[in-house]
């Protein structure tokens, strides 16, 4: 079996899932804008078939992920602090949360909302496609870390009692 | 073409007047004054203040004041781009560097208690416990700029002298007791929870966000396009570039504020 729990992973374990799930959507959220807007210059910052909803929720996202980045590596130094920090935890969730981040990015606002596309003047499928997918991977790749970790807290408590 | 080269035309004579100048910088200048005075006078009874809020208190001053004075306020004033680059300085960066000098600490040290206490009595009025709630600065801060650029308001505020100087006080004072709610540097009459200022933070941030957009998408009247998505983008990327200041302040603030509770209630076992 693996390596024990410490008594404080086992209290924070909530914490470290949801400090790894704001990590990883503000880190993609980052990655989104610093390769795909500012390198690239495949999104734009806004095209003429934006709708307004498209707006509205591309500045909500933006706002609290930029929050989150902060507030999560905050707690993450809070949890060290405490001893409590659960790598394999945190690392499932942050794939949880950056994985969902994008099939919200993909699906929501680049498809439903017309925030704007992947890229422009080619063929949009593949991109959507791989943009998707690769999506899709991530959040099952870290809802199986974060299942597994569920698990090893039932044991413990079961060791508990 | 030819509106745009005749609109500039009309712009270039048009710079600001400086009664308006010197109406809009004075207060700076007399708050470096007062509080360099202070801290003289804090030094004399021998109780020193850390000179890095002096420093943010003169970065602040310096920064509103060359915005609303030439050559920057002409420039502002006939080029969008660059007012939103003025706004930047007097809403956001120039005033949370004065709330980080917290003034009004260094105001009640320095009064004799006498006058300090009066002082702490005006702060306890109703009117500043109103604004002690974020959500108060924070609707006028992003309110005041929707109604800018959204309505006939910014074209007013480019002929009309009162309009141009009270406009400049609101975006000023709305930025202030913005960042002066988010982060408690000075003594507040009513602390509201970190949760609560997060959101209020990430709402004004959100508002702030779209409206640039809208900006970029819809220039507000009299302003070319050009300049329109310029200002836009400034706004947008600049607003971020600030923002993750006061974030980080607020969640170090939030991350210390846990260590003490530790301390003070130490769980044994």
């Amino acid at each position: 079996m693996k390596k024990e729990l410490t008594q404080e992973q086992f209290s924070y374990s909530g914490r470290n899932v949801l400090s790894g799930f704001l990590f990883g959507l503000g880190m993609v959220a980052f990655i989104d804008e610093a390769i795909f807007h500012q390198l690239l210059h495949w999104h734009h910052f806004y095209d003429r078939s934006t709708t307004e909803i498209g707006l509205i929720s591309d500045g909500l996202f933006h706002a609290f992920s930029w929050f989150a980045t902060v507030g999560a590596l905050f707690m993450l130094v809070d949890l060290r602090r405490r001893g409590a920090w659960w790598k394999k935890r945190w690392l499932g969730g942050m794939t949880l949360g950056a994985g969902l981040f994008n099939l919200y990015d993909g699906i929501i606002q680049h498809k439903l909302m017309q925030l704007h596309q992947i890229r422009y003047g080619v063929d949009l499928l593949p991109y959507d496609l791989i943009w998707n997918i690769l999506a899709g991977i991530m959040v099952i790749a870290g809802g199986i870390v974060v299942y597994q970790t569920q698990k090893q807290l039932k044991l413990h408590k079961g060791e508990l009692r | 073409m030819m509106e745009h080269q005749h609109e500039n035309m009309a712009h270039t004579t048009h710079s600001m007047d400086s009664i308006t100048q010197i109406l809009l910088s004075a207060p700076f200048i007399i708050g470096l004054l007062l509080y360099i005075t202070a801290v003289i006078f804090s030094k004399r009874q021998n109780k020193a203040w850390p000179i890095y809020r002096t420093v943010l208190w003169t970065a602040g001053s310096v920064l509103c004041f060359i915005t609303v004075v030439n050559p920057l306020a002409s420039i502002a004033h006939q080029n969008f781009t660059m007012h939103m680059f003025g706004h930047l300085l007097l809403g956001m960066l120039g005033p949370l560097f004065m709330v980080l000098a917290a003034p009004m600490t260094l105001l009640l040290r320095t009064l004799p208690t006498r006058y300090a206490k009066k002082v702490t009595a005006v702060l306890r009025s109703p009117i500043f416990h109103f604004l002690s709630n974020p959500v108060v600065p924070a609707v006028l801060n992003i309110g005041g700029l929707w109604l800018l650029y959204t309505t006939g308001l910014y074209s007013m505020m480019e002929t009309i002298m009162w309009v141009h100087v009270l406009v400049h006080l609101h975006v000023f004072l709305a930025g202030y007791f913005f960042a002066a709610t988010l982060l408690y540097i000075d003594p507040i009459p009513y602390r509201y929870s970190y949760i609560y200022r997060s959101l209020v933070l990430i709402l004004a941030l959100a508002g702030h966000k779209i409206l640039s957009k809208v900006i970029y998408a819809y220039p507000p009247e009299g302003v070319p396009r050009a300049e329109a998505e310029a200002g836009g983008m400034l706004m947008y990327y600049g607003g971020d570039a600030v923002d993750i200041v006061i974030i980080i302040i607020l969640c170090y603030q939030w991350y210390q504020s846990k260590r003490t509770r530790e301390v003070r209630y130490p769980v044994t076992g």
